[in-house]
């Protein structure tokens, strides 16, 4: 049975109907047209459906939205301030992070969560951070230099 | 000037990926769309009695139920591998099979459905390994139009110049098994298709394709429909290595239940149907045998393979030609005999995986020639490079080698790795840890000379179009899978015309509005659609150039394109804008536009089979790989990776690098952790966590090298780079194992236990290695015994 829901999305607030079993990754793409975040496996095991959640990334297929409602969700389309690109997105791209471009949403969004809290960190420090974020296309080196290159621009800002 | 090729410039479609804006095909949905969920088989070998849907299609919300009698044309990538039904009629050959599909209004009731339908199997006898392949009274998976000879998909022998000749001049002869084991593309995306069919008979199909042209021909066959009224659009594709190329019974499913429904239909693949439609590498048995003279020449080669191809032909034919055609466009070999085999068994159909067919056979030649050279107390490399093939030659079996950067490869690893001096002297702190280095070689072609069905037509068309605002737009049927293909079209013209990349628009992989490109296979793609490019745009400049001389009072040939201008090299003073010179070219020639195309030299040699390995150019890498391994664990850890990759010239380093970094993530994956295993006929684990893949934390650093030689055949000088760098990687790995601790592991995956085995073995004084202990007696023909080419490397008679 559909209930209502209540969901803010990259500052925006929603109030969908839909099935409690619907999972964050389901709503975010069929109800919200967000399709930047991606499926990979729906079991958890590959990351390319990484949100964050109050800053903290989470993994959208195993994630039942009934559970974070008044939370703030952050999702690909929410990482550029308005037309300005986050550093990130500026650097996954000027870098050859992104190949194929899957596994992309969900490594920029743990690397977000870890620029939040870390400027500057280590490789040993981004490894640990991205590692549970599978890409089959750039053996992670270029992702590496995107987020080291990122974390200089955020830490320049501050 | 300022030139785009061999400049790192981010890809055109990067900004969509990063602002997750690029439309994959699961991302896409159409008004009053349907969901389709397809029925697998539980069971990996039985006929199939009886399939009743009723209760499905009664199932509230069910809009339509389809079986394999509703799409029974058989179909295949290969014309001579006509083997597969989109849902099975009679037969189902694998666990996870395609028996039945639905189409309801939401996936969960299309889900539903699957479970209300009723198929009554008769089990049949799985056939499993290849041994069970070769027992003749096993039942047969397919009928014998599609096979050799009853689970014998496809036997092949060749022999090149006077084997027997050169294994009598040579002072040392090795022999050994290898087997190379059998894994999977896990591109993150799973396939995806989009059907919809209007009312006027025109179908539409968006799809995870890398072959978008491919899928065109078998949509048009299977669902008796002239091609002209389908069309097939690659959409954004999240991964590809190979596990895109063949036409797949969703996209036929989702096609026939649109037609069926009126309605738009979508299908997208669990992880776990991905695994099954796998089409990935062949686990490959071999047997090597070589004969050097006491400095290491090479006098003869003996390849034997043995494909395990799982249940259908796929691409296996070509396949099984690619596990003997590259042995010989390395190294001088001036008698080789090859004899491959694929057999069918009872599990998911392997195909094309990155490096097709050529991964298993170099891995077990790269440490042959470790073995040999440490036998013979020879230098790795320098030993290598002594024998490598030398430029404008052909190899014995009538392949055309135009450049070789190889020296220089192996040069830029071993220098910079300090290979010489560190070799089998590397110590680690910790004493159960040893370390050691290892090198291989590889190589590999930039796109197969022949398309997959034999035709007279070009292997790729170009059309660009200058419109009146300075815009150029590039239409091609090239499908970009991360590579940069369609990036690569903007930065030919832009360099072409001298106009900025923002200003290149480019179309691609749709067969309504592009024209044919055979599609990101066999590394063909800069090659092909670069030098389809360029034809496309010369005559177009000449047009250009010819009506701004008339304007300029000056000869077109003083003319160039730079930086947004048509500017007189004698006398700079005399210059048109870009848009003021195709406002003048277009009042006098009419619409702008030019096409072109490019159809690879034809170079087959004179012998059945010698269409695969054909390549316009061959593409060389050298890999030294630093490993540790701990003794008591088995743990192997690659410290780092070097390697050089003479791709030709790089049109843009970035996304080379990128591909030489990628290459070297699946060969480290290959070697150490990726399998495709199975109980009975059942994959043991068809998810992306029990299926090992290496993650951020595992991948060591690689140091790259692009060493640019200029080939005479490709597009500014450019070969191949996206398969090619993983070759030597998996070779690599294991003689460094061997320089650390001293034992042979001749198969893939090196897990620990193998390596704990070893040193067990070793302990024991018994051979210190662990792989096949023998090879299979199989029924291989008779070779075809051909002559090798004026050119190729000569068996020089030094004895009696």
């Amino acid at each position: 049975m559909k209930q209502v829901l209540h969901l803010r999305v990259n500052g925006q607030a929603h109030e969908l109907y839909v099935e409690p079993h619907k999972t964050l990754l389901e709503v975010l793409r069929e109800e919200l047209d967000l399709t930047g975040t991606k499926h990979g496996c729906d079991l958890g095991e590959c990351g390319a459906c990484t949100v964050l959640v109050d800053g903290t990334p989470i993994l959208a297929c195993l994630a039942l939205p009934i559970e974070l409602q008044e939370r703030e969700i952050t999702t690909v389309e929410g990482l550029a301030h308005g037309a300005e690109l986050h550093p990130l997105q500026r650097a996954f791209a000027e870098l050859n992070a992104a190949q194929c471009g899957y596994c992309t949403s969900g490594m920029m969004l743990s690397a977000k969560a870890l620029l939040d809290r870390e400027t500057n960190p280590t490789r040993e420090k981004i490894r640990d951070a991205l590692a549970g974020n599978l890409c089959r296309c750039t053996g992670y080196e270029k992702i590496l230099e995107a987020v080291e290159v990122a974390g200089r621009e955020v830490a320049g800002r501050k | 000037m300022t030139h785009v090729i061999g400049t790192p410039l981010a890809k055109i479609d990067s900004w969509d990926k990063v602002i997750g804006a690029a439309k994959y095909a699961d991302d896409m949905s159409l008004p009053r769309m349907l969901h389709a969920r397809i029925l697998r088989s539980t069971i990996p070998h039985a006929r199939i009695v009886n399939i009743d849907t009723l209760d499905a299609e009664e199932l509230p919300g069910v809009v339509a139920v389809i079986t394999g009698r509703d799409v029974p044309i058989e179909y295949g990538i290969l014309p001579s591998s006509q083997d597969e039904q989109a849902l099975c009629v009679d037969k189902v050959r694998f666990v996870g099979d395609a028996v039945a599909a639905v189409a309801a209004l939401d996936p969960e009731t299309a889900e539903r459905a699957l479970q209300l339908i009723h198929v009554e199997y008769e089990p049949l006898t799985p056939v499993v390994t290849m041994n069970e392949a070769l027992d003749e009274t096993r039942d047969a998976i397919h009928s014998s139009a599609h096979a050799d000879h009853h689970n014998i998909h496809k036997m092949v022998a060749l022999e090149f110049g006077d084997l027997d000749a050169g294994f009598a001049e040579a002072d040392y002869i090795l022999e050994e098994n290898y087997f190379y084991q059998g894994n999977t593309h896990l591109a993150l995306e799973n396939h995806s298709a989009l059907a919809s069919f209007s009312p006027d008979g025109h179908l539409t199909l968006w799809s995870s394709t890398q072959t978008p042209h491919y899928v065109h021909r078998a949509l048009a066959k299977t669902l008796e429909l002239p091609a002209s009224r389908i069309r097939v659009v690659a959409a954004a594709i999240g991964g590809g290595f190979g596990g895109k190329t063949d036409p797949f019974s969703h996209e036929i499913v989702a096609c026939k239940l649109a037609m069926l429904t009126g309605r738009p239909v979508k299908i997208t693949l669990t992880r776990q149907e991905v695994f099954y439609c796998h089409r990935g590498r062949h686990p490959v048995l071999m047997w090597v045998k070589m004969g050097v003279r006491n400095d290491g020449e090479p006098t003869a080669l003996h390849f034997r393979t043995m494909l395990d191809g799982g249940a259908y032909g796929s691409y296996g034919v070509a396949s099984t030609y690619y596990t003997g055609a590259l042995q010989t466009v390395t190294y001088k070999i001036p008698a080789y005999k090859f004899e491959g085999m694929r057999v069918f068994t009872n599990k998911p159909p392997c195909g094309p995986k990155r490096g097709h067919g050529t991964p298993q056979p170099r891995f077990a030649l790269e440490i042959h020639l470790d073995k040999i050279a440490r036998h013979l107390g020879l230098d790795p490399a320098e030993y290598r490079k002594r024998f490598i093939v030398d430029d404008k030659t052909k190899t014995v079996n009538h392949l055309t080698i135009t450049t070789c950067g190889l020296r220089e490869c192996i040069d830029k690893v071993v220098d910079a790795s300090d290979f010489h001096n560190r070799i089998s002297n590397l110590q680690s702190p910790i004493s159960s840890l040893k370390t050691g280095l290892g090198l291989a070689c590889g190589s590999y072609l930039s796109g197969a000379g022949l398309p997959i069905y034999w035709n007279q037509m070009p292997h790729s068309g170009v059309i660009v179009k200058v419109d009146r605002g300075g815009g150029v737009a590039v239409f091609c049927g090239s499908t970009d899978i991360g590579q940069g293909s369609t990036s690569l079209l903007a930065y030919i013209a832009a360099e072409e015309f001298g106009i900025d990349v923002r200003d290149v628009r480019v179309i691609t992989a749709d067969t309504d509005l592009t024209p044919v490109d055979l599609g990101s296979y066999s590394s063909r793609v800069t090659v092909m659609t670069g030098n389809a490019c360029i034809s496309a745009i010369r005559p177009l400049k000449q047009k250009i150039l010819d009506t701004a001389a008339e304007k300029l009072l000056v000869p077109a040939e003083s003319l160039s394109f730079r930086d947004g201008e048509i500017i007189c090299e004698d006398d700079d003073a005399r210059r048109l804008k870009w848009t003021d010179a195709i406002a003048l070219a277009e009042a006098k020639h009419g619409t702008l536009s030019g096409t072109g195309s490019y159809k690879p030299p034809k170079r087959a040699g004179p012998y059945k089979g010698s269409g695969v390995g054909v390549s316009p150019s061959y593409s060389y890498a050298a890999c030294v790989a630093q490993v540790s391994v701990d003794t008591e664990t088995g743990q192997v850890r690659v410290e780092k990776i070097w390697l050089a990759h003479d791709g030709g010239r790089a049109l843009n380093p970035l996304l080379v690098e990128g591909q030489v970094e990628g290459s070297v993530y699946m060969g480290v994956g290959e070697a150490l952790m990726e399998e495709m295993t199975y109980r009975g006929g059942l994959h043991k684990a068809p998810s992306l966590l029990d299926y090992k893949s290496l993650t951020m934390n595992d991948m060591p650093p690689v140091e790259t090298f692009l060493v640019e030689t200029n080939d005479p055949e490709g597009p500014f000088g450019a070969k191949e780079a996206g398969q090619g760098p993983l070759l030597p990687v998996p070779p690599a790995i294991a003689n460094a194992i061997y320089d650390a601790i001293g034992v042979r592991i001749d198969e893939t995956p090196i897990t620990p236990d193998k390596i704990l085995k070893a040193l067990e073995e070793k302990e024991k004084g018994r051979a210190a290695r662990v792989g096949p202990k023998n090879f299979p007696n199989a029924p291989y023909p008779e070779p075809l015994h051909v002559e090798p080419p004026e050119d190729a490397p000569r068996l020089e008679r030094k004895k009696g």
